[in-house]
């Protein structure tokens, strides 16, 4: 029932008007939508905005954590890759330093020596592929391996003078001769006498190509390396072919691991990490895709987002059902104030129209009186006389002017029984009577009319304790109500009948043109009229606040093209508070 | 009856003196002043068995003077003939102890007499109390 009120309060207030019922179009509803709106919005913000700021919170905070746990992962899985790689090739260097230390100059010239050293190594070691001994001017003067290479000058290539230079030599990647991925690792070795020879090999790229390839897996999406100047050194997933430049720029040179942060062409922002192999021309590197953050933060956070819809709704469904209510109950203290402002207003109105008649009908009454005793006198002379001219005419005129005397005097006594003090005071009224009083003052209409009133009181009617002048408003209010429903030659049936010996119940029927659904939900309602620019649609309303002052209860029935009937419950004794 | 005294107070002289008159043709003697003083007065020469008042006059009320008759001459009968209608007739009996009966203008003549008739012939002085 609440919530259908609620349903009914809602629709009158939002639905555009051709929607709503025509009774619901009456009233004004724009104050209390405002009201309304700003109800909703003002508590929507207190109750969501600490909810959706929290949410925003935890957003951020698990990006930061995501993204440092990104970085993390990826400096973990560069450290140790490049730590392998590093290791690998100083293994390799440290193999060569070894291999010139222990043998001599003869043992490495000899080609049997350096065919059994080049086993070794590539036993121990594994990934060697030859083996060659330079000479101080380029020349290599020995060779073990697939090819012959023996007696090649190397003198012109910058690597011959960077090992001498320096002492050691790791090349880029390069197919060369062997037509597979291979790099070249040197090292001089001083003889004395300002002379000295270089032993070469060559270490096929399988063995870093295993080291760097890592399943797949979340923490890292590719892992290669590239040269100095860009040559993808091994195979990469998705930055190129081997031996081809690579599709990202070349990082500056820093002694550190780094991981910076890039946008690849689709536009998703990418995790770059990247370290220099000391004493190599290798840049070992490692990328991981940003995962979409609010696809991740939603899935990681299932619960807790579900939490957080479900707490908006609820709050959205809260507010929406308390701000309605609210105005409900705002619209109803309205309507009460409204509808005693009425009763007090239409009260002073009334007691101001009784003291004016009153007064009127006491000012009448004396004339009338004299009139009266005039009339009389005059009837006493013509009586007592025995020779008074037109004797029969004059007591026949003079009995007609006490008669009407008499109408004049019923009209003033009705109108002082009527219209005096309306304050509420209470008097023991025989309803039947009261009824019939009330029809008095109708009856020239009805006569008019041809309206027939019937009149269907019980035999034993007790009598009540009310307010005898209210008690007349509010019948003749119905009964104008009949009037006005009736049609010509209408009937009306009054009757009165006790009711559990506590009660009395008066009904009012008529056989007019009825109330439609719709309007009686509306009947006694203030401002509510059916009669155009006839009624104010007040006298209902103003019969439903005093029915219900003198304690009783008032109803209606009615069906459209039958007629309606008002039943008015009188309690036998009502206490009535002064207001 | 016919030797009773009954005096009529109203500002309307018509009225009373139109009632004295049909009273007298009914062999009943009343007397007729148009203010509560002179009523006083009259009553201070010898006292009435039946005063006739109205409610609303000029000068002293209707009220003061049944109150002043109520205290100096018990014995006599107090009615009231008012312009007022039924409601105010309630509240008078209330207001103003002491009154017999309340007549309401206009009245009939034979109302008037009877009123009196039975004013005079109601034996027990308390019914004024």
């Amino acid at each position: 029932m609440d919530t259908t009120l609620h349903l009914q309060f809602f629709k009158q207030m939002f639905l555009p008007r051709r929607f709503l019922k025509s009774a619901d179009k009456t009233e004004d509803l724009r104050r209390y939508r405002r009201l309304w709106w700003y109800s909703v919005l003002l508590t929507l913000i207190v109750a969501q905005a600490p909810l959706i700021i929290m949410a925003g919170v935890n957003y951020f905070m698990f990006q930061e954590t995501m993204q440092s746990d990104l970085r993390y992962d990826l400096s973990r899985n560069l450290v140790g890759i490049s730590r392998s790689l590093q290791t690998i090739i100083e293994e390799r260097l440290a193999a060569l330093r070894f291999t010139v230390k222990d043998k001599t100059t003869e043992e490495l010239y000899d080609p049997a020596e350096l065919a059994i050293t080049s086993q070794n190594l590539k036993n121990t070691f594994g990934g060697f592929v030859d083996l060659g001994v330079i000479s101080s001017d380029g020349i290599q003067l020995n060779y073990v391996g697939p090819y012959d290479l023996a007696g090649a000058d190397y003198s012109d290539q910058s690597a011959f003078h960077e090992v001498v230079i320096r002492g050691t030599h790791v090349s880029d990647v390069f197919m060369g001769h062997r037509h597979f991925p291979h790099f070249v690792i040197a090292v001089k070795h001083e003889t004395g006498n300002n002379d000295f020879y270089i032993l070469r090999a060559t270490v096929d790229m399988e063995s870093l190509n295993r080291l760097i390839y890592i399943p797949d897996s979340d923490e890292v999406d590719d892992v290669f390396i590239v040269s100095r100047d860009g040559i993808l050194q091994t195979p990469s997933r998705s930055h190129g072919e081997l031996l081809e430049k690579a599709t990202l720029p070349i990082p500056e040179y820093t002694p550190n691991l780094s991981v910076i942060e890039r946008i690849r062409d689709e536009q998703l922002p990418c995790y770059l990490g990247y370290s220099f192999i000391d004493n190599t021309p290798f840049i070992l590197m490692v990328t991981k895709t940003r995962p979409h953050m609010v696809h991740a933060w939603i899935s990681k956070q299932s619960d807790m987002i579900v939490f957080l819809i479900l707490s908006l709704i609820l709050i959205f469904i809260v507010v929406l059902w308390s701000s309605t209510k609210l105005m409900m109950h705002i619209r109803q203290a309205d309507q009460h104030r409204t509808q005693l402002l009425l009763n007090v207003e239409y009260t002073n109105k009334m007691a101001t129209i009784g003291r004016l008649a009153a007064g009127v009908a006491h000012e009448i009454n004396n004339p009338l009186a004299i009139i009266n005793e005039k009339a009389g006198l005059l009837t006493d002379l013509a009586t007592l006389s025995e020779e008074y001219p037109y004797k029969d005419k004059t007591l026949k005129a003079l009995d007609t002017i006490v008669k009407s005397v008499e109408r004049c005097s019923g009209v003033t006594h009705r109108l002082l029984g009527f219209t005096r003090k309306m304050q509420t005071r209470s008097e023991p009224i025989k309803l039947d009577h009261l009824l019939d009083e009330v029809v008095g003052f109708l009856e020239r209409e009805a006569r008019h009319r041809n309206i027939k009133i019937y009149r269907d009181y019980d035999v034993d009617i007790p009598l009540i304790e009310s307010d005898k002048g209210q008690l007349q408003q509010v019948f003749l209010n119905i009964l104008n109500n009949a009037f006005a429903a009736v049609e010509n030659g209408g009937k009306i049936n009054m009757m009165v009948e006790p009711k559990n010996g506590q009660k009395v119940f008066v009904t009012i029927r008529d056989n007019g043109v009825g109330i439609s659904e719709e309007n009686l939900t509306h009947i006694f309602e203030p401002f509510f009229s059916t009669k155009g620019d006839f009624g104010t649609g007040l006298g209902l309303s103003i019969t439903y606040g005093l029915v219900q002052k003198l304690g009783g209860t008032i109803e209606i029935e009615s069906e459209v093209g039958v007629g309606t009937a008002f039943l008015v419950t009188l309690p036998l004794k009502h206490e009535i508070v002064a207001e | 009856m016919e030797n009773c005294r009954i005096l009529l107070i109203d500002d309307e002289l018509e009225l009373v003196s139109t009632l004295v008159e049909r009273l007298e043709i009914r062999g009943i003697c009343a007397d007729a002043v148009t203010n509560g003083h002179d009523a006083l007065e009259r009553m201070r020469d010898m006292p009435y068995d039946v005063i006739v008042a109205d409610l609303k006059m000029p000068g002293l009320s209707g009220k003061e003077v049944i109150e002043i008759t109520r205290a100096r001459y018990p014995e006599t009968k107090i009615l009231l003939i008012t312009g007022h209608g039924r409601s105010s007739h309630d509240e008078m009996e209330k207001n103003i102890p002491g009154v017999f009966e309340i007549l309401m203008k206009p009245f009939n003549i034979n109302q008037l007499i009877s009123s009196i008739q039975r004013a005079v012939e109601n034996p027990n002085p308390e019914k004024n109390e």
